[in-house]
Parts: C-alpha cells; structure tokens; sequence
C-alpha cells in the first residue's frame, strides 16, 4: 500500500479524518520552514502538501501570495523544494504532495520533474492551472501507479466534468470548498456536503476538501462529511503573524494539534 | 513540435484546434474553477458570432458609434520627409475613444449581453482597454470594474478619471511591479469569486482558449478593412505591414487577413532601456516557451520558470507576456520581430507629432519607430503600412517628463 492510502487508512482506523497541511517550502526562511514542516508532522499533519512558490500565483489569495514571496525572496525554486522533500523524507513517512503552478515544473522539464520528485520521496503533485485538457505533457511518461496527479473539483464543475475528472484521478480529489481564491472567508458546510455527495457518485477516492478552512470549527463540520480537510492559508497566517518569534515552530504545532483534534468523528 | 511541412505557409490560418492549441503554444492554464466558464464562453461564442443578428448589432455599432472604417491615410510629409518608401497610416487613433481597443470590447460585451452577463470587469495597463471596457459597458447598461496597477494609474492618469466618469469602479493593483501583469493576475483572482455572474473581458488576444481567437476575430476588421482601403488606393497590396506588439491584439488584427499573402509582417516589441538590460519587454524576442495567464506562449522569465519583472515607457507594451498565435507565426517564421526602446519610440512620438499633426500613442510609436528606421531603406516605389493602434493625449504628462529629462 502507497504512503497515501496509508495514510487515509491510518485516519479512518483512529476514528478520525486526514489533516491535510499546506506550507509553501522556504517561508518564512529555509531553516525554519524545515523546522516548522518537520514539527507540523509530528503533531497531526498526514499529509503534507508543500507549496512550490510561484510569482503570479493567480489561485492564491494575499496571504499565500505574501508567503510565497517571501520564499522567492529566500532564492527557493523547484530544485530546493525537491531537496527539501528529499531530506524530509530520511525522518517521517508523512505522504508529500508538492503544490505548484504550472510554470515551474514546465521550464524545469516535465518529465525530469517526474522523475527528480519521486526520487526525491514525494507522493505527488498538485498542478493549480493545469485542468486535465493540458495535463498529458505532464503525464504522459509515468509509470509508477504511486505518484498521483491530484486532480481538483470545484462548485463550479459540472457533473459530466466531476465524472471525467474522477475517471482519470488517483490519490484523492481535491474538493474545492468555494468559489474564490486561497485564504477567503465564508465557508458554507451545507454546500461542502452536497458537493462532496454529488462527487462520491462518481469515485471511490478518499476525498479533500480545502480553500476557506481556518477555524478548528470549520475543521470539524468539514470533517462531518470529507475524508481529509486541508488547510492552507491559516498556517501561513500563522507563520507572517509570528515571523519573529524564536517558539514559531512550536506555535505552528501546537495549532496542528487542535485542528487534528477538530478531525476525530 | 512542428512538422517540416508547416513552414509551408498554407493553412496557418486554420489554428487554433478545438482546444485552442496553436502547435505547442495556447490551450487553457486555468484553475478548475474558471474552466466551465471558459468551456461555456467558446461554445457561445461559437453559437453567437456567427449568428447573422448578431454581427448585424456589431457591425451597426461599429460604424455608428465607434465610427468605422477608420481611414488608411497616407503620411505625406513623413514619407517626404524619410526619402523612401511610402508610409500609410491605419488610424485606429480615430476610433472612439481613440484605440484599437474598442473593436474588441464592443464584441465581447455584446455577446456577455447575450449570454446574460450583468457585470464586466476588465485589466489595464495603458487604460485604453479600461477605457474601452467602461464605454461598452456604458453602452449596454452593464455594471463594470477595472483592474489597473499603481504605477500605471500614475502614469496614465488622465485615462483613470475617464474610466470613473464611465461608471467604472477602479481597483489599484500594487502587488508585483503594479502594472499590467498584475492587473491582471488579480482580474483572474476575481473572477474567479465572482464567475457566476461577471464576464471577463480580457484586452488583448492572450488568456486561456478562446480568448486568443475571439480577440483576434474582433481584431480581424482592422486588416479586412486595411487591405480594401490599400488595394483602392494603389491598386495592389502593401510591401510590409508594422505593428506594435505588448499582448498582440492590433498586430494580429492588421496581420491576420494578409497571413496567406506574401506581405511582409513586422512586430515590434517594447526594448526598454535596451536589450542588454533587464528593463525590456521584448517576448518574443528575448523570452522563452511557459504558461501565464491561461496559455503557453513565450514569457519573459527567469530559468526557474519566475516570471521576470520587465519595463517600457509606454503601459500597453510593458507586459511579459504575449498572445499564443504570435509565439506560433514567430516559430514558422511568417511574422519578424523586432523591438524599439523607449528613445527611438520618443523619438517618432515627435517626428508624427511635427511632420503629421498626429499625436500617437507611445505604444503606436514603437512601430512607428520601426517604420523610420525602415522606410529609408526602401524604394520609393515600395507601400508601407503602419497600423497607428492609438491616439497618444494619454501620454502627454510622461512624454513631457521624459522629454525635459532628455535636455
Ligand atoms: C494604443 C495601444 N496600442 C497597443 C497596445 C498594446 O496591446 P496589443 O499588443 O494587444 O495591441 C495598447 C495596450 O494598451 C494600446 O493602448
């Protein structure tokens, strides 16, 4: 079994749902990012999607694009990333999903991304603003059923398209909870569940939902209803909020440990 | 890659493919969110424009109110003055609003209307599109928001207060470098909270699929009408046909209908402080293949796949990116580009301002520069058409700045 499925097995034999924790690699500086992402996942993080900073992250509301800034201006590129995620993965089993815009992996090589990310431990990669019309460049050389492409699902997608994603998804789906970017407010539980409803018709993947989440309330009417809950913009939040702080780590740790307490069903 | 057999010109004009692929450029980079917005926009668009009612509103509004054809007109005094070939002017200047911009605005605000769209909102770099978007929104009763980067609200001042006195809400944008990239990097991260009822009405022929080709289709009528006005005026086709290019869109329209013919086609990007600098917008020129904005095309970007910070004088061409079909016409070669840096663009801003009474647009002169390099160079027998994209009162204060700095 593959460190992902793994992981959603290890949750639902707990009694509880996968905590999802989004960082971008590099913020607020190399050495403290690793400290930080090594500390979240000791404290309840299964899963691990590390953010490739991008300079035109459209997707991305202010406080990841603030976060992934910061990681530029630290000279953080997909090489580092992937160093990063090799080192992380000599000290835990935590399944990586390394999150990224398109661009990156394209000037860096499709497929010698492919190749460098699971050589370098990671479970795979997911591509913001690549829908699956584009994503046979990426795709087309793997060959290890254990690297996925996570693929999205938004309230917006129709249910022709839910059942076309689903069809070529692997790992989990990737909910989107709302229309709007990273790190917006108004979080609508009753839409998440019938958008998680619909989806479940048409695959068998645990499923994430993500974007909006960032009270350990949220987390658990999330968890009501999807296999993971993924947040993102709250830890980033965090870190800009304590960016001085010689406990940042400790502060990120002990907010993974609420939010992993806000997943048990 | 392209087959050997594409660099027989014939059927360049059959791109894009069903997914907007021109080659390996365009396509649709876009969060999941967007995509069934952008899916619904090509199967309308392709229901809609067609539609003879339709293009009988366009076509109506383009003459009647826009006040198409604008005229080709022979620049005289500046071919005189040059001692070569002769130097006709597209005056895209003379339409409403004074830009090329226009063209396309009225067309997608007209179909938005049709597919029930009550908002619009729209980027800006040179606030010409800005401008263009609020008056079709005026027009058709449609609420409308800009997204304009700081320093070019700066720098293009007077095009903001036309923009509010339209009925547009402005929003500044000073993340990044505060221009037209980040206009419209935060135009996207709008729309995609507000999808359900706002169209897009993206300014130039980049984007994701379809917005390349629609652009470019509203575009077309420039060279449809250049060609009719050229063949009337000297019994045969132009020699060489010159355009600006920032995101593409006047380019394409004026070299569309001539792909097929053997006009040579001139782009001319923005050069900055030169291409030796850092401070260029020169794509196609200095760039390399990646995905901004929706579609793969040449970017200006470092090798780690950043986009680059990039400069010109004038706000319309200071852009890292540039439209998809264009990066397909470089590869095969059909198009030749070229920059102008902002003293030569300076320089024939003056020269059309003295020797024509025209005042150009700062991004017009960028072709116009080329076109006084050139012209020399060729026989006096020899037509040359510089498709004049805009007029240029938007950018008195910076040349006024700009010229005192030279003294
Ligand atoms: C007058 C004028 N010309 C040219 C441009 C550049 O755009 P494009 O390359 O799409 O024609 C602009 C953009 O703002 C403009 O205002």
């Amino acid at each position: 079994m593959n460190r992902l499925s793994k992981a959603f097995k290890n949750a639902a034999e707990k009694k509880e749902k996968a905590l999802v924790g989004f960082v971008t690699a590099g913020d607020p500086t190399l050495d403290e990012s690793k400290k930080i992402i090594k500390k979240m996942c000791e404290s309840g993080v299964d899963i691990l999607e590390l953010g490739v900073p991008f300079s035109d992250p459209t997707a991305d509301g202010p406080v990841i694009q603030r976060s992934s800034e910061r990681a530029l201006k630290n000279k953080i590129t997909l090489e580092t990333v992937l160093k990063i995620t090799a080192e992380l993965r000599q000290d835990i089993e935590v399944p990586i999903i390394l999150f990224s815009y398109y661009n990156p992996i394209f000037a860096f090589g499709p497929q010698k991304f492919y190749e460098k990310a699971r050589a370098a431990g990671a479970d795979g990669v997911l591509v913001v603003d690549l829908p699956p019309e584009e994503s046979d460049e990426l795709t087309g050389g793997w060959n290890d059923g254990d690297f996925s492409l996570i693929r999205l699902v938004a309230p917006t997608t129709p249910s022709e398209r839910i059942a076309k994603i689903a069809a070529s998804a692997s790992g989990f789906l990737y909910l989107v909870s709302m229309t709007g970017v990273t790190g917006s407010g108004g979080l609508n539980t009753s839409l998440i569940a019938d958008l998680v409803r619909e989806v479940r018709i048409y695959s068998d993947l645990p499923l994430c939902v993500g974007f909006g989440i960032s009270t350990v309330d949220d987390v658990a009417n999330v968890a009501q209803v999807a296999d993971g809950v993924v947040i993102g913009s709250a830890f980033e939040r965090l870190i800009e909020e304590n960016i001085d702080k010689p406990d940042l780590a400790e502060r990120l740790a002990e907010r993974t440990e609420e939010y992993k307490e806000a997943t048990k069903i | 890659m392209l087959s050997e057999n594409s660099e027989n010109q014939a059927g360049i004009k059959e791109y894009p493919d069903a997914n907007g692929h021109f080659e390996r450029y365009g396509g649709r980079y876009i969060a999941e969110i967007l995509m069934p917005a952008v899916l619904e926009l090509d199967e309308q668009r392709q229901k809609i424009m067609p539609d003879p009612d339709f293009n009988k509103e366009l076509i109506d509004l383009l003459e009647k109110y826009v006040g198409r054809p604008t005229p080709l007109y022979f620049a005289k005094r500046l071919t005189e003055h040059l001692q070569g070939a002769k130097i006709y002017l597209k005056r895209e200047d003379l339409a409403h609003t004074g830009a090329h911009k226009i063209n396309n605005t009225i067309g997608q605000a007209l179909l938005a209307h049709r597919m029930g769209k009550t908002r619009v909102i729209a980027e800006t770099g040179a606030g010409q599109h800005g401008v263009a978007t609020a008056t079709a929104a005026a027009l058709l009763g449609m609420k409308c928001r800009i997204f304009m980067g700081v320093e070019d609200i700066e720098r293009q001042a007077p095009n903001v207060k036309r923009m509010e006195l339209l009925g547009a809400g402005i929003t500044p944008v000073d993340s990044g470098s505060g221009t037209l990239k980040d206009a419209m990097n935060e135009a996207m991260r709008h729309w995609v909270a507000t999808v359900s009822d706002t169209f897009y009405i993206i300014g130039s022929v980049a984007g994701p699929h379809p917005y390349p080709v629609m652009v470019r289709d509203f575009q077309k009528i420039i060279g449809v009408e250049t060609k009719k006005q050229i063949l009337k005026a000297a019994g045969r086709l132009p020699d060489i046909l010159i355009a600006c290019v920032g995101g593409g869109s006047n380019a394409m329209g004026l070299f569309y209908p001539f792909l097929d013919d053997s006009t040579t086609l001139i782009g001319v990007e923005a050069g900055g402080k030169g291409l030796d600098t850092d401070e260029h917008a020169a794509t196609l020129t200095c760039g390399s293949p990646g995905v901004l904005h929706g579609s793969k095309s040449y970017v200006l970007q470092d090798e780690h796949g950043q986009i680059a910070p990039v400069h010109s004088i004038s706000a319309g061409l200071d852009y890292p990116g540039v439209g998809p079909e264009h990066s397909l016409l470089k590869d095969i070669k059909r198009v030749i580009y070229t920059t102008a840096d902002d003293c030569e663009a300076l320089a024939a801003f003056k020269m059309l301002c003295l020797h024509e009474g025209i005042i150009p647009a700062l991004e017009s002169s960028h072709a116009l520069a080329y076109a006084i390099k050139e012209a020399p160079k060729r026989a006096k027998d020899e037509i040359m058409i510089v498709n004049l994209s805009g007029r240029g009162d938007k950018d008195l204060d910076m040349v006024v700045l700009a010229l005192e700095k030279e003294k």
